[in-house]
């Protein structure tokens, strides 16, 4: 685009609206409800960005990929341009631009954002990594061989990206998952209408053709600990990102009755074992009439919207504050709301009602008022006395968090964790107590989202390169 | 791919598979598990780990037909393979001297026994095996048990064999021919697992039993295999499969067993019709 160009351009205040399924029909289906822009919308869209020379949307993105460069090379409709741009620092865009809390991070600081509507950057990026996977995978370069080995543990986003900048610096990687396929949240968390199961497969593909060796069914700390992998099978290095998988149940009577699962277990259920096929798959599932989702997050939504697609006649989430404060993305909200998924906030419950046969007939909840605002200026919710009512339902998914799965720590000698179980890992190196041994993702810092657990594979990767290469 | 090298019908529906896995074979021990994966469409379904052979690379596993998968699984012979094979999931059986120990095997149960009983004989203990099934045509590995134990007592619930009785009636005979059993072992079908606990507890016999909780991921990941213990949550696949059996609350593990029993009944239907109709695929055998 030249300067002269540039100046003349008119304002578009609002962002190309994102075609979608109708929530009547997609709330019967497990297709993918966002349905991407055509080649017009996204040139269209990519041609609002002013390509500030501040670059504030650089610095919103966690591993700060070179958003103005890549949608000016969309707006000139090269596309190939584009997706070799953002890969620089993006390994999986096609995931990244249909997941990423936008709102909260590269959009959130874009110009355009502070009067009107800011660029629909995710978007963009969806667009161009679909085009990439549509039209063949661009060739990649890789440094020649290293001679070094590294291993990665877990192949969520911050295994997998870990694991393509060591492959693409000349290392020789081997991912270990413990499940029978790699992705980790991708593919048995975040559902099949919201991230299709083929683009996470494809963008592992890519790595793949990367020379990464992905090893599924093991699990490290049972076939082998971190250190045997090490002393005895000569890797000369190790990323742990084995996430946090770990359910939190709430602790209250009636958990274990029929009709309780963790988010975890429906969610992958449905999703990695594709329940919603049964009986032509095998795994079995049972989302009652009318389901009770406890929680407020990505997680929550995702179980409430899975709920409606398995038949349930109502799918409520239950929260204990109020609206604003719910963690989830706001278009998973509105999208949810859109497909009837109803909302009984400031409730909570204390007890899990069950009958004879320990199938769950309702649960006991608790109205909240939000109290004086606490010393991190939230305010928290308070039960209101004599509340308590009855809130009939006959499943409830609890999805109130996840921890770290204490597996790896346990059995790997040397491994600094916190209280709550969780990796010590520097922040700017991803280095651990342990010499040779990097973490990073939700093992380190909690549930968090795909880019900044990216972002952690990212760091460690490089610093991993200079411990084996001997820079520091 | 993991190859079926060897296969052997022990029983009426009831097989054994030594399956080629040299990477958990090195690994496992008495007391833990695997999870496997037929094909593509297969559900992820736990199986003991009933032998292993360092040197040759193999897990031997023993399986019951009850449903679809372990059906599949049974029409499946020697060199065919199986998708996905991971282990060794679970704690590994306790072992140590504690004396006197009895070692309670009924039915397929019978197949987990069989290594922590021979781990316990080799750590010194007395070992008395009690194994049991409904029939004399089901029961199987009474050589590999009596060589396993330093005494094997036998029973049949119908007296076909040896003698008719449960394990608990020989086990109630043991104790008081003995006088003191250290420890006792009972791994078989729920009702049997609690009718030992039920026995034991009376004469204060610490037990242990292994608990088959529907699985999933087998990794401590879902919840799904969660059991009471002592009045707390258990997950059955990282924290177990093996419990104290005076504390496991064995009504609420029976109800968890038997949650999808209506769509378990319709999986056999559909598989009876073989291959699915409605074109995504799946159902394949
Ligand atoms: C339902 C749901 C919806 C979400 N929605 C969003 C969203 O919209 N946007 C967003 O940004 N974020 C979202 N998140 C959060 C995001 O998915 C996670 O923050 C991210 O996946 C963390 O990546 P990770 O690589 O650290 O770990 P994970 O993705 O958890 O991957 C860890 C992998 O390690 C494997 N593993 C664990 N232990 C072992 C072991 N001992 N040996 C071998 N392998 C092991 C696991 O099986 C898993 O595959 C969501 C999360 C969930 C659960
Ligand atoms: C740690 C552990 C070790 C086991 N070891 C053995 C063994 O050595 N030999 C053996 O024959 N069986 C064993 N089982 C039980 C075996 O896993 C089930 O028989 C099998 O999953 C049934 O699958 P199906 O599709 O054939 O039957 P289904 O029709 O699915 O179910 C029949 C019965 O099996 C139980 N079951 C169903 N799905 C599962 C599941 N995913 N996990 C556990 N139980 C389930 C149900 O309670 C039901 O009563 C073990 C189970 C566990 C948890
Ligand atoms: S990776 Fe996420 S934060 Fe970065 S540009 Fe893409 S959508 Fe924005
Ligand atoms: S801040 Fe917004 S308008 Fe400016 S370059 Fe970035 S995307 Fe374009
Ligand atoms: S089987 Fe999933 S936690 Fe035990």
């Amino acid at each position: 685009m030249s300067e002269e160009k540039k100046e003349k351009k008119k304002i578009v205040p609002r962002k190309n609206p994102m075609p979608a399924q109708d929530p009547k029909k997609r709330a019967g289906n497990f297709d993918e409800v966002a349905l991407g822009y055509s080649e017009d919308q996204v040139v269209a869209e990519a041609n609002r960005c002013l390509q500030c020379k501040n670059e504030p949307c650089r610095q919103g993105c966690p591993v700060e990929i070179d958003i103005p460069a890549f949608i000016k090379l969309a707006a000139e409709r090269d596309f190939a341009g584009a997706i070799r741009k953002n890969k620089e620092k993006n390994a999986l865009p096609a995931v990244c631009g249909r997941v990423c809390p936008q709102e909260s991070q590269c959009e959130k600081v874009c110009t355009l954002g502070k009067k009107h509507e800011p660029v629909a950057i995710g978007r963009i990026e969806r667009y161009i990594a679909d085009w990439e996977l549509a039209n063949g995978l661009l060739p990649r370069e890789t440094a020649p061989p290293t001679g070094k080995r590294v291993a990665v543990v877990g192949s969520g986003p911050a295994g997998l990206t870990c694991a393509a900048d060591l492959a693409r610096l000349g290392h020789k990687v081997t991912i270990f998952e413990a499940l029978h396929v790699a992705g980790g949240v991708l593919m048995y968390g975040i559902p099949e209408f919201r991230l299709p199961k083929r683009v996470v497969q494809a963008e592992i593909a890519s790595l793949e053709k990367l020379g990464v060796d992905i090893q599924v069914n093991s699990v490290v700390g049972k076939f082998a600990t971190v250190d045997e992998l090490m002393e005895k099978e000569g890797f000369d290095a190790v990323f742990i990102g084995t996430g946090a998988g770990l359910p939190y149940f709430m602790q209250i009577p009636g958990e274990n009755a029929c009709g309780v699962y963790s988010a975890n277990e429906f969610l992958t259920r449905t999703n990695l074992m594709k329940a919603y096929l049964f009986p032509c798959y095998d795994t079995p599932i049972k989302a009652g009439k009318k389901v009770a989702v406890l929680g407020g997050g990505n997680v929550a939504m995702d179980s409430a919207r899975t709920a409606l697609r398995l038949g349930a006649e109502e799918s409520w989430i239950v929260y204990r504050r109020s609206r604003a404060e719910m963690p989830a993305r706001h278009e998973e909200v509105e999208h949810a709301e859109e497909e009837g998924v109803k909302f009984a906030l400031l409730t909570s419950p204390t007890r899990i009602l069950h009958n004879d046969d320990y199938w769950v007939t309702g649960m006991e909840c608790l109205r909240y008022e939000l109290g004086e605002p606490d010393a991190s200026g939230r305010r928290s919710p308070v039960p209101i006395e004599g509340s308590e009512f009855v809130m009939e339902v006959d499943t409830v998914v609890v999805a109130i968090g996840q921890g770290p799965n204490p597996l790896v720590p346990r059995t790997t000698s040397g491994l600094e964790v916190t209280r709550k179980g969780n990796i010590v890992a520097d922040r700017e190196t991803g280095a651990t107590s342990k010499p040779g041994v990097y973490a990073g993702g939700d093992v380190v810092t909690g549930a968090a989202t795909v880019i900044l657990a990216m972002g952690a594979g990212k760091t460690a990767a490089k610093s991993i390169h200079s411990y084996l290469t001997g820079q520091s | 791919m993991y190859k079926i090298l060897k296969k052997e019908v022990l029983a009426p529906a009831l097989h054994l598979f030594e399956i080629g896995a040299p990477r958990i074979a090195a690994k496992a021990l008495a007391g833990q598990f695997v999870i496997l994966r037929i094909h593509e469409e297969g559900e992820r379904i736990p199986l003991t780990v009933a032998d292993f052979d360092r040197q040759e690379g193999t897990i031997t596993c023993v399986f019951q037909e009850v449903g679809k998968t372990t059906r599949q699984l049974g029409v499946l012979k020697e060199g065919d393979s199986i998708m996905d094979f991971v282990g060794p999931l679970g704690v590994p059986s306790h072992i140590e001297n504690y004396g006197r120990v009895a070692c309670v095997g009924g039915g397929v149960g019978v197949a987990p026994v069989h290594p922590v009983a021979r781990a316990l004989k080799k750590a010194g203990n007395e070992v008395i095996g009690i194994i049991g099934a409904r029939t004399k045509e089901l029961l199987f590995w009474e050589d590999k048990m009596r060589a396993a134990c330093t005494e094997l007592r036998v029973t049949t619930d119908d007296g076909s064999y040896v003698r008719k009785g449960f394990v608990t009636d020989v086990l109630k005979e043991v104790i008081e021919e003995k006088g003191r059993i250290d420890l006792c072992l009972a791994i078989g079908p729920l009702p049997m697992m609690r009718a030992v606990c039920d026995l034991t507890k009376k004469y204060g016999i610490r037990t242990v039993v292994s608990l088959n909780s529907i699985m999933v991921d087998g990794t401590g990941m879902c919840g799904c295999c969660r059991v009471t213990v002592n009045g707390e949550m258990k997950f059955a696949c990282v924290d177990g499969p093996e419990f104290d059996g005076h504390g496991v609350d064995f009504a609420e593990m029976a109800r968890r067993s038997v949650i999808y029993r209506e769509q378990e009944r319709q999986a056999v239907e559909v598989y009876g019709e073989s291959a699915c109709r409605c074109g995504c695929g799946g159902g394949r055998q």
